[in-house]
């Protein structure tokens, strides 16, 4: 702590001083009594924008799809207590998605701490299990050096939540700033270089492969646009097929010619076809997750499987794969590359041919195709006329979970990273709103469109509020269908068709709700009004919730059913009966 | 079926039961885990364990760097080969944790506990264990006309064994540290 630091200042200043060295241009947040000398300092300094939540979910969410958006890391302060522990399902999501946050949390006094004091919670016990990282503050020296800690951690390695409580005499205390520049290297420097020799490897499989895929995720996207340019050569170069997960969407473009679409449990029929029967599997950025690999026993049977990854926990851990390399996704791919053309750029030719006849095949079923109403509007419909009225717009998604989120992922398509904001790992209803906001926030000039179901936007649906409040002009577009979708699906299917409970019933109006908000509200229920309602959304400068009254017992195809493998897809309603057995219902 | 002639990859059982007893052999393994001195640096590890379902048959932890700020958590654990990866892979991919060190594999090791024994007993019975105590290189800490605490230290095996020598001899308490672990050599 040297004269050369800002000098001697509050805890308080600190927090916003460091936060502005970090670069941070919004912080999503909520007051309350153990944040206030924070707020106090927010008020008096106009570099930093405060957007003002309704719940402290909606500030996480609002923050993570700030991040996903920009590749930053999303910033969120709320207070002790419940501040804190609202705050723990956004933290989840975002540590299953591996999306890079800060959250600052306010804590009581030190000398409060454990004696159950008002709004005491022993937030960083609660957010142990939820974070990458946590840390509480006793002493108003550390904690410059720890919020530059936390930004670093955040976005290393693997990104994930972080969390920092800062009882409130730590706001208060004053002690010198240390600068981000001068704070000790962390040990903690996860390696991005992969194993030369492991990536020689795989590249050897590469020039010899007669079925190969490439199988990417999130991790590609969390990369940087880079790994997404480098993933792109890659493709072209070698003409191998390409499918990716949920978290990996516009990685490699939807309009690409080596594009299967996304694969796993909703996925398509050729993507989930072409992984059994590969030869060759490349996984690049992605974990095995179970809506993925099915029946693990099943999965891909015949296949040598390489597998890039920034995290050495998930490699071997569902999977067993055969040439494992940890490294972040851009600088592995370029090595690839690299090797690769230096040995000649070759593939097996013949082998990719017959491959690819193969997956033309399986493309022929036409697996997405639904049985189209001129009296309803199907959700498929709704989704395709959103997707040709929209496309070539600076346009970005978010959506809710569940049947709409699957169609979302089936029939939008992204030409690029960072444009797809969804819950994946956690599956969290009511994630939606508040991240479309925070994506709109941070592309004010974009059109930031919300794919919701009605249950799962009314979790979350104060944050209308915010988006008034904040002039975010999001669109709110709900497919709803009077249920909960996805579960009215599964017990139709493994439940023998006793609806419990996944009914909406008491459903506000939602044009009388946007009215109550102050923003527009649209709704629409023929089909025949569908197109003109959606640009009556897309012009309107505002927010809006558009009510989109959709087929009720529409059910989400294909579907590879708990416990089956992926050769065994359902692709349409006459393949439902009986399908799933015992073994099958136990799963989720 | 395939032009690449390597071994496939996929695992016989499912991600739900990634566990099953049945389908490779158990191991014990001793990890010796060097992580930052800091506040709530032994929950993470121990919430890591509870967490993820992997077991715990001994814990030890202590500071042993005062200046480096580095504490030694020394844990035997068991699980099938696959599990033990994945329990250092995750205990590597902590923030506070510096090292992770897997003494099973890594070579030679010495493991060392402490443990101290509460027996009770008149007569020919107190003879015998403190016989025993000296075949076993037990010391007596504490003794009354009733009964003896020894202290011995030693494998986890040669503390069970000398337990279950006191059983019928009146053993009444057994504390123990759990255990200490080294690399041999250097």
């Amino acid at each position: 702590m040297t004269k050369a630091n800002a000098g001697t200042m509050s805890g308080a200043k600190m927090i916003v001083k460091a936060l502005k060295d970090q670069g941070v241009e919004v912080v999503f947040g909520y007051p309350g009594g153990a944040v206030l000398p924070i707020y106090d300092e927010i008020f008096l300094q106009n570099d930093i924008r405060h957007v003002l939540v309704r719940h402290e979910q909606g500030a996480i969410h609002m923050a993570e799809g700030y991040a996903r958006s920009t590749g930053k890391p999303g910033v969120a302060l709320v207070t002790s207590g419940p501040g804190a522990t609202n705050a723990v399902t956004g933290l989840t999501d975002a540590l299953l998605d591996s999306i890079p946050l800060v959250v600052l949390s306010g804590q009581v006094p030190t000398f409060m701490i454990g004696t159950d004091g008002f709004q005491e919670a022993d937030t960083v016990g609660i957010t142990r299990p939820c974070t990458k990282m946590n840390w509480l503050v006793r002493d108003t020296e550390r904690l410059a050096e720890t919020i530059h800690t936390a930004f670093h951690v955040a976005t290393s390695g693997r990104p994930g939540p972080v969390l920092i409580d800062i009882p409130k005499d730590v706001q208060f205390a004053t002690a010198d700033y240390v600068a981000k520049e001068k704070v000790k290297a962390s040990h903690y420097q996860p390696r991005v270089k992969g194993d030369i020799d492991q990536i020689t490897r795989l590249v050897e499989l590469l020039e010899k492969a007669e079925r190969p895929i490439f199988y990417t995720g999130g991790g590609v996207v969390n990369s940087g646009p880079a790994a997404s340019q480098l993933l792109r050569e890659l493709v072209d170069a070698t003409g191998f097929p390409i499918t990716s997960t949920l978290m990996g969407l516009g990685s490699y473009p939807a309009s690409g010619q080596n594009w299967l679409g996304m694969l796993g449990m909703h996925g398509l029929y050729e993507a989930n076809l072409a992984m059994h029967g590969c030869d060759l599997m490349i996984n690049i950025g992605a974990r095995f997750d179970d809506r993925i690999t099915g029946r693990v026993a099943d999965f891909s049977p015949h296949s040598v499987k390489a597998h890039i990854d920034i995290d050495p926990s998930s490699i071997n851990k569902v999977i067993r794969v055969d040439v494992p390399i940890i490294g972040d996704v851009g600088h592995v791919l370029e090595d690839l590359l690299r090797v690769w053309k230096s040995r000649g750029r070759k593939v097996n030719k013949d082998g990719l041919a017959k491959w690819w006849k193969q997956i033309a095949e399986w493309k022929a079923v036409n697996c997405l195709d639904f049985k189209n109403s001129d009296k309803t509007i199907k959700p498929q419909y709704a989704l395709q006329r959103l997707e040709a009225l929209t496309k070539g717009m600076d346009r970005y998604i978010t959506t809710e979970v569940g049947q709409h989120q699957m169609w979302a992922a089936q029939f939008l398509g992204f030409e690029a990273p960072n444009r797809w904001m969804t819950s994946g790992g956690l599956g969290t209803m009511g994630y939606g709103l508040p991240a479309s906001i925070g994506v709109q926030i941070a592309h004010p000039e974009a059109l930031v469109i919300n794919v919701a179901g009605e249950a799962s936007w009314l979790m979350n649906m104060q944050e209308m509020g915010t988006a008034m409040q904040f002039r975010a002009p999001v669109k709110q577009f709900i497919l709803n269908n009077e249920r909960l979708g996805m579960v009215r699906q599964w017990q139709e299917l493994l439940h023998g068709e006793r609806y419990s409970h996944s009914w909406s019933e008491s459903l506000p109006d939602f044009v009388k709700l946007a009215e109550a908000f102050g923003c527009k509200g649209i709704k629409c229920s023929d089909p025949k009004d569908l197109d003109d309602a959606i640009m009556e959304m897309i012009r309107y400068d505002g927010p809006v919730i558009f009510d989109c009254l959709v087929e009720k017992h529409e059910n989400c195809f294909p579907m590879i059913p708990s416990g089956k493998p992926h050769n065994e897809m359902l692709l349409g309603e006459a393949e439902t009966q009986g399908v799933i057995k015992a073994g099958g219902a136990v799963l989720v | 079926m395939s032009a690449l002639n390597i071994t496939k990859g996929s695992t016989s059982h499912s991600a739900y039961d990634l566990r099953d007893p049945y389908a490779e052999v158990i191991e014990s393994h001793t990890l010796a885990v060097i992580v930052a001195n800091e506040s709530g640096v032994l929950a993470r590890v121990i919430g890591l364990f509870s967490g993820r379902g992997y077991n715990i048959d001994s814990l030890t932890v202590a500071e042993v760097d005062h200046e480096g700020h580095r504490s030694r958590i020394t844990i035997v654990t068991r699980g099938t080969p696959q599990v033990i990866e994945q329990i250092k892979a995750q205990l590597g991919r902590l923030v506070p944790v510096h090292e992770v060190h897997d003494l099973t594999v890594e070579g030679p090791s010495v493991q060392r506990e402490l443990a101290l024994i509460k027996v009770a007993g008149k007569g020919e019975q107190r003879i015998e264990a403190l016989r025993l105590a000296e075949i076993f290189r037990a010391n007596v800490v504490d003794s009354t006309l009733e009964s003896f605490v020894f202290e011995m230290t030693g494998t986890p095996e040669k503390i069970d064994a000398f337990a279950e020598l006191m059983r019928p001899l009146g053993l009444r308490e057994v504390a123990r540290t759990g255990v200490a672990a080294l690399s041999r050599g250097v």
